[in-house]
């Protein structure tokens, strides 16, 4: 029999490495669906790392780090929603100034936190189940927030197909004119959809600083906000697309780290440059085929309430 | 409620009003920060926007620092009228460090005057080259240009560390990821005595009134316009929109190529494996800041050089963390986009219907 010993604990770091892809993309897969493109993933990103980081240093729970680390998202994307949607600002830019703001700020506010560690993420211990051979650590040894975004694709994919509210959402973000002439009111709606995606972005930013490394580090998000962005796109506005896209991500950049394990001899900024150059690759394909399958009709458009 | 409606005509003064509002509720935000962060606001400030301009040593730190956002600024307004993202400006920059890094230590031995000019040909090279990669993409295959050539400045920043490890790193060096220091004839001449300042900013006050020249007055600026505001009539014109995406990013790559090269052979005088404090982002913000015009960028460009010499004094004088420049820019550009709102619309009440 093979040995499956490595490929357990391998299995384990790609779904760590990948769940922040999921929910910051799932977050923007709302607020795109809506019509809305928000660009500043990774600055609402960051400033879920830092703020979610801050609550466990202070001594809050894990619980009520994340919390807040979703309300820091949150709170970026209103300040982009304001902006967007009732100052008809510039959306790209906006987008970048979030992005821009949210580097600056959280490296001020992180600078305290310099060498210092969230300690190790408690995982879910089920009895029985969790302690079954390869089955266990891999289906049931996972920390929450890992059962917590598997729901969330779920539940959207149930949301976006089967509720009413989902099906707004999609008209509002198809064609806003029509929804506003049924009565819907546009403007309200794509706000909430731009700040579930922040408070998501938050948590994927939060899983980063809290779980995953368990650091803070200035810079840390390392694009993946942009590259959520770019799973968005891969994914065809699609949650379980989505789900698919971020583990195969997250998969390749624990390839990258698994290779140099194997003493492989490829210089390590390469591998590095991995997921970056995967991003582009892929997202060329998806382009080059019929243009942009399933991308809400109206995304991008500013909506203007004429009366 | 509150209503926003388009300007029947347009308010010129308002155009300009509009960015000085944004740096004076800046500032007020700015000291809000200082007092959050324990210091008095007025004396904090002074310190970031004043006292750095009070020595010849500091202008001219300024002058350096302000030469690439200038020049990268210039090049992203162009593109940015036209609604051509370029955010991977940054990238360009570390490229033509490189390729112009290169050059100067392969022509190590040699004492010409002609090295400068050969480091600026390669550092365009350099830049065009890793601009033309998303204008290729985007042009044939329609891949979104703005996550493209923000994914390549990462690959950009990796492979300047793969060659100050590598192929470029220093024989001499005790095995540090630097290379060699330049020889005398690949630094950039100085302007002043003091300070780093080089003819780099000189050749930026001149391209920045050719690029308002060729924007305002050329047939391609004429495109670049239109295709900004009105795709359509672009369209119906004739103009060729992937023709208006290949010139943005290779002026852009070109313009940031430039930059990397001066930050090299001007600034720093070595490869080294971070050569630049992000300017090709701040750039964007420059950009914003000048209206997108090549004309306003060479002060937003100054403007911009002083927050990143504030940080520094802030960090000496105050001991505060050099974060507090990128909370000041990314404040800014959030200003600059909502108070153009004003010069853009009229804003009136109107009761609910």
């Amino acid at each position: 029999m093979m040995d499956l010993g490595f490929l357990i604990p391998a299995l384990q770091s790609i779904i760590i490495a990948s769940t922040p892809l999921v929910f910051t993309a799932l977050g923007e897969v709302v607020t795109e669906r809506a019509g809305v493109l928000n660009l500043g993933v990774e600055g609402m990103m960051i400033m879920g790392a830092v703020v979610g980081f801050a609550c466990v240093i202070a001594g809050f729970s894990p619980f009520t780090a994340f919390v807040f680390a979703a309300l820091a998202g949150l709170g970026m994307a209103l300040l982009f929603g304001i902006m967007t949607l009732l100052l008809y600002a510039n959306a790209v830019a906006t987008g970048l100034a979030l992005t821009l703001f949210g580097l600056g700020l959280s490296a001020l506010v992180g600078s305290q936190f310099v060498g210092l560690s969230a300690g190790a993420f408690p995982k879910v211990s089920i009895p029985v189940l969790s302690d079954l051979p390869v089955v266990g650590p891999l289906l049931f040894g996972h920390d929450a927030l890992v059962y917590v975004s598997l729901a969330l694709v779920v539940a959207l994919i149930w949301f976006f197909k089967h509720t009413r509210a989902g099906l707004i959402v999609r008209a509002v973000g198809d064609d806003h004119d029509a929804a506003h002439a049924i009565g819907y009111n546009v403007i309200a709606i794509r706000m909430g959809a731009v700040l579930f995606g922040g408070a998501m972005a938050g948590l994927g930013g939060a899983y980063l600083s809290v779980v995953q490394t368990p650091l803070f580090i200035e810079n840390m998000t390392a694009g993946r906000g942009w590259i959520a962005l770019a799973l968005v796109v891969f994914a065809s506005w699609r949650p379980g697309r989505v789900l698919l896209g971020a583990y195969l991500f997250g998969g390749i950049s624990i390839i990258q780290l698994h290779v140099q394990g194997f003493g492989i001899a490829i210089p390590s900024q390469i591998l590095s440059m991995l997921p970056y150059l995967a991003t582009i690759v892929v997202l060329t394909v998806i382009s080059a085929r019929a243009a942009q399958q399933g991308a809400p009709r109206s995304l991008g458009k500013t909506f203007k309430v004429t009366r | 409620m509150i209503v926003l409606e388009p300007w029947e005509t347009r308010r010129a003064w308002l155009d300009w009003a509009s960015p000085l509002i944004a740096i004076a509720l800046t500032l007020v935000g700015g000291g809000l920060m200082f007092w959050v962060l324990g210091q008095s606001p007025l004396e904090a400030l002074r310190i970031f926007f004043i006292q750095p301009l009070t020595s010849v040593y500091g202008v001219s730190e300024l002058l350096l620092k302000a030469t690439p956002l200038i020049l990268i600024g210039i090049g992203l307004s162009l593109g940015f009228r036209a609604g051509v993202w370029n955010i991977g400006a940054e990238g360009q920059l570390v490229m033509g460090g490189v390729t112009a890094g290169a050059v100067a230590l392969a022509l190590y031995e040699v004492e010409s005057i002609w090295v400068i000019p050969a480091m600026m040909l390669a550092g365009i090279a350099g830049g065009m080259l890793w601009g033309a990669i998303p204008a290729l993409l985007k042009t044939r295959f329609n891949t979104n240009e703005i996550l493209s050539s923000l994914m390549l400045t990462y690959v950009a920043g990796l492979f300047l560390s793969l060659m100050v490890h590598g192929p470029l790193k220093d024989p001499d060096g005790y095995n540090f990821p630097e290379s060699r220091l330049f020889h005398d004839a690949a630094l950039m001449p100085t302007l002043f005595e003091q300070g780093r300042a080089h003819i780099g900013f000189v050749m930026a006050l001149i391209i920045a009134p050719v690029a308002a020249f060729l924007l305002s007055r050329h047939v391609l600026g004429f495109q670049l316009r239109v295709q900004g505001v009105a795709p359509n009539a672009a369209r119906f014109a004739g103009f060729s929109s992937k023709r208006l995406v290949w010139l943005s990013f290779l002026l852009g790559g070109a313009l940031a190529g430039l930059a990397g090269m001066m930050e090299v052979s001007g600034s720093v005088g070595q490869l080294v494996p971070i050569i630049s404090p992000g300017y090709g982002f701040t750039a964007i913000i420059v950009a914003f800041l000048g209206r997108l015009n090549p004309l306003g960028v060479v002060p937003a460009g100054l403007l911009m050089a002083l927050s990143y010499m504030g940080g520094e004094a802030a960090q000496i004088e105050l001991g505060l963390p050099n974060a507090v420049t990128g909370v000041f820019q990314g404040m800014l550009l959030f200003f600059l986009l909502s108070t153009a709102v004003i010069s853009d619309y009229r804003i009136r009440w109107r009761a609910r219907v």
